[in-house]
């Protein structure tokens, strides 16, 4: 039977979201394909995301040690393949996160598999299952056959419903797996977190991203983010300059996002950039170039001063919510 | 300590491009296409030859590909870096494939590190440096970049992002990940995959691209490598991804509000 592994990834001991919707991916999958779906979870001190993970209604592997205190993907890959091995897997699913994009393909070269990243579908059945993925910054999608006994596959958070929570929890299971810390040649030195307090990049309802038209100042974004508890984002450009942290990038080689409300200020629409966040459901530009390519995909273009109309999108909102309309 | 390092230098269709797939979705439209070094290889020898401005040794880059591929490596060679290797090849290839030849030239040149950019930005997979050091056993670092905007003085002064230890046997490099910037230290030898705020790439001179003609590529035929390869990514077939509607126009920041939360109710 072609079994499903999903590895799962937490952060600040959470399962992430990201990790629901390969968990999602892997139903859909499994729809196709057959085969159980069952659960990885790996770090120290993880019982808790484990149980979470198996109120998905799904077993779940966890391997639990101080060596995995860190993530590192010398470490976690040989730890990976053992629990597919272990549970009898020819699939393996993750998110295609930082961690994901990183982790996967080592998974797939230890195993002697084949790697295919950011898939968006499934199609096909039983064997003949293809992988749909973006290429070209998403100008091409290909349907995408992958050969070989082991495969590993990383899904687009974004293009997958998260899973459930099931009546009955799956069980939790430690797996012995030892790792061999003197042959880690990876050492883990210190994460700076880019931090604030607003939601997730990937998991907000709203998000509003600033390009080189803020000039550097994201005063009347933050503004309006506090108000509607927006996450925010940004172009290369702006992140490039230093005005945004690394990882609020959005676009092709950045994240990819699908908030409800997407607003783009002072964003002229490259590919790249589109490429991140085409999938939100609305999406609102802010540009004083009414020529600017970002218009050709917003719902609403407002051709005009992003520190003229944000400001005054603000009084409307803030009046509306004393109104409680 | 002088170090040996391996670089790439893919050739890709310009990012600028517009990419169109053919009717029957058996591959894209080429007619017209420039093509260029895939920006992050281009971060990629920039960074290795800044490494060796500061401590001394050599850059080699390689490309694998028909002939064509070989501007790419001149490129390359222009930028400073010192000899191409040329792996011909022609049809698919997956990263996989392309890893499993780095590798063969990883055991054949032995540079203390291998660079190359994190992914390609035409198959957009972002797989090759983490096949090609699990395959090597090696210590390895995804998404280098570093603390300093690319607007600081570290860059103008042309300041290496990745930082070799003074004994010369590990290197310290600042990825991007999700949620801030991680600082991982390597022990050599490592591969290093290259994000966008690793560096400025240097423009080429007209003295770099007289000198990189005379710099040697040497061309490899697979079978001269010892392997077999296989595709195991197919690409059955391209499509064109659904075009978004939009562009709609609204007078007022009022529309806009009456639009968006009167009508569509989502602010
Ligand atoms: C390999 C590669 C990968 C890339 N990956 C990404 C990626 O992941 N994400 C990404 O975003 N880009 C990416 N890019 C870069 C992309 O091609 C664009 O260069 C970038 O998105 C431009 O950012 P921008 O829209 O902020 O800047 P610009 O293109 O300079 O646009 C600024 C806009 O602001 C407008 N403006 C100016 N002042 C105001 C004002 N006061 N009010 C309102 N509007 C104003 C201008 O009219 C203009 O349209 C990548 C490029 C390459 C080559």
């Amino acid at each position: 039977m072609p079994n499903i592994l999903v590895v799962a990834e937490h952060f600040n001991g959470q399962l992430r979201k990201a990790s629901r919707s390969a968990l999602g991916a892997a139903g859909a999958l499994a729809a196709r394909t057959g085969g159980q779906v069952s659960g990885l979870v790996v770090g120290y001190r993880v019982g808790g995301v484990a149980e979470d993970l198996a109120a998905h209604g799904i077993p779940v592997a966890v391997v639990d040690l101080p060596a995995l205190t860190h993530y590192l993907s010398e470490s976690y890959a040989p730890v990976v393949a053992a629990a597919a091995r272990a549970a009898g897997a020819t699939w393996v699913v993750g998110a295609a996160t930082a961690q994901g994009k990183d982790l996967l393909p080592c998974v797939a070269a230890l195993m002697g598999g084949v790697c295919a990243t950011d898939a968006i579908a499934f199609t096909g059945e039983g064997q003949e299952v293809l992988v749909r993925r973006p290429m070209w910054a998403g100008n091409v999608l290909a349907d995408v056959e992958l050969r070989g006994e082991i495969k590993v596959v990383s899904i687009r958070a974004t293009e997958f419903a998260a899973a459930e929570k099931a009546g009955l929890p799956g069980s939790v299971k430690a797996l012995p797996v030892a790792v061999d810390e003197s042959a880690i040649r990876t050492r883990f030195i210190a994460f700076a977190g880019s931090g604030g307090d607003r939601p997730d990049l990937t998991e907000a309802r709203v998000v509003i991203s600033g390009g080189r038209g803020t000039n550097g100042d994201f005063s009347e974004i933050e503004a309006l983010a506090d108000l509607l508890n927006a996450a925010i984002g940004s172009s290369r450009a702006a992140v490039d300059a230093g005005w945004a942290a690394g990882d609020l990038q959005v676009g092709q080689t950045g994240k990819v996002v699908a908030p409800e409300v997407y607003i783009a200020a002072g964003i002229s629409g490259a590919q790249q950039h589109l490429a991140g966040m085409k999938g939100a459901k609305v999406i609102i530009a802010i540009n004083t170039d009414p020529e600017a390519p970002i218009f050709q995909v917003a719902d609403y273009g407002v051709v005009g001063d992003l520190f003229e109309v944000l400001p005054a999108l603000r009084s409307l909102v803030a009046a509306s919510q004393k109104q409680g309309t | 300590m002088p170090l040996k390092i391996l670089v790439t230098s893919k050739r890709v269709e310009d990012p600028e491009a517009l990419i169109l797939v053919k009717a029957d979705g058996s591959g894209i439209e080429t007619q017209g296409l420039s093509y260029r070094i895939n920006p992050f290889d281009e971060i990629a020898v920039e960074e290795a030859l800044r490494l060796k401005e500061e401590h001394g040794g050599e850059v080699v880059v390689a490309s694998i590909g028909a002939a064509d591929c070989v501007s790419e490596i001149r490129v390359a060679l222009a930028m400073g870096a010192d000899r191409g290797i040329r792996v011909d090849h022609e049809g698919p290839l997956d990263p996989g494939m392309v890893a499993a030849i780095l590798q063969k030239l990883v055991e054949g040149e032995q540079p203390d590190l291998v660079i190359l950019g994190k992914q390609s930005v035409d198959d957009d997979q972002n797989q090759v440096g983490q096949i090609l050091a699990q395959r090597m056993g090696w210590a390895r670092a995804t998404f280098a970049s570093k603390e300093e905007s690319l607007e600081s003085t570290a860059e103008k002064t042309r300041q290496c992002g990745l930082r070799l230890a003074a004994d010369g046997t590990s290197i310290r490099v600042v990825r991007e990940v999700d949620g801030g910037l991680e600082t991982l230290e390597l022990s050599l030898p490592a591969v290093i995959t290259t994000d966008l705020r690793l560096n400025i790439p240097r423009i080429t001179s007209v003295p770099g691209i007289m000198k990189a003609r005379k710099k040697p590529v040497r061309e490899i035929q697979v079978e001269e490598l010892g392997i077999e390869l296989q595709p195991a990514v197919i690409v059955r077939k391209l499509h064109s991804p659904s075009k978004r509607g939009g562009g709609l126009r609204v007078k007022t920041v009022q529309e806009l509000w009456d639009k968006v939360h009167g009508e569509a109710g989502v602010l």
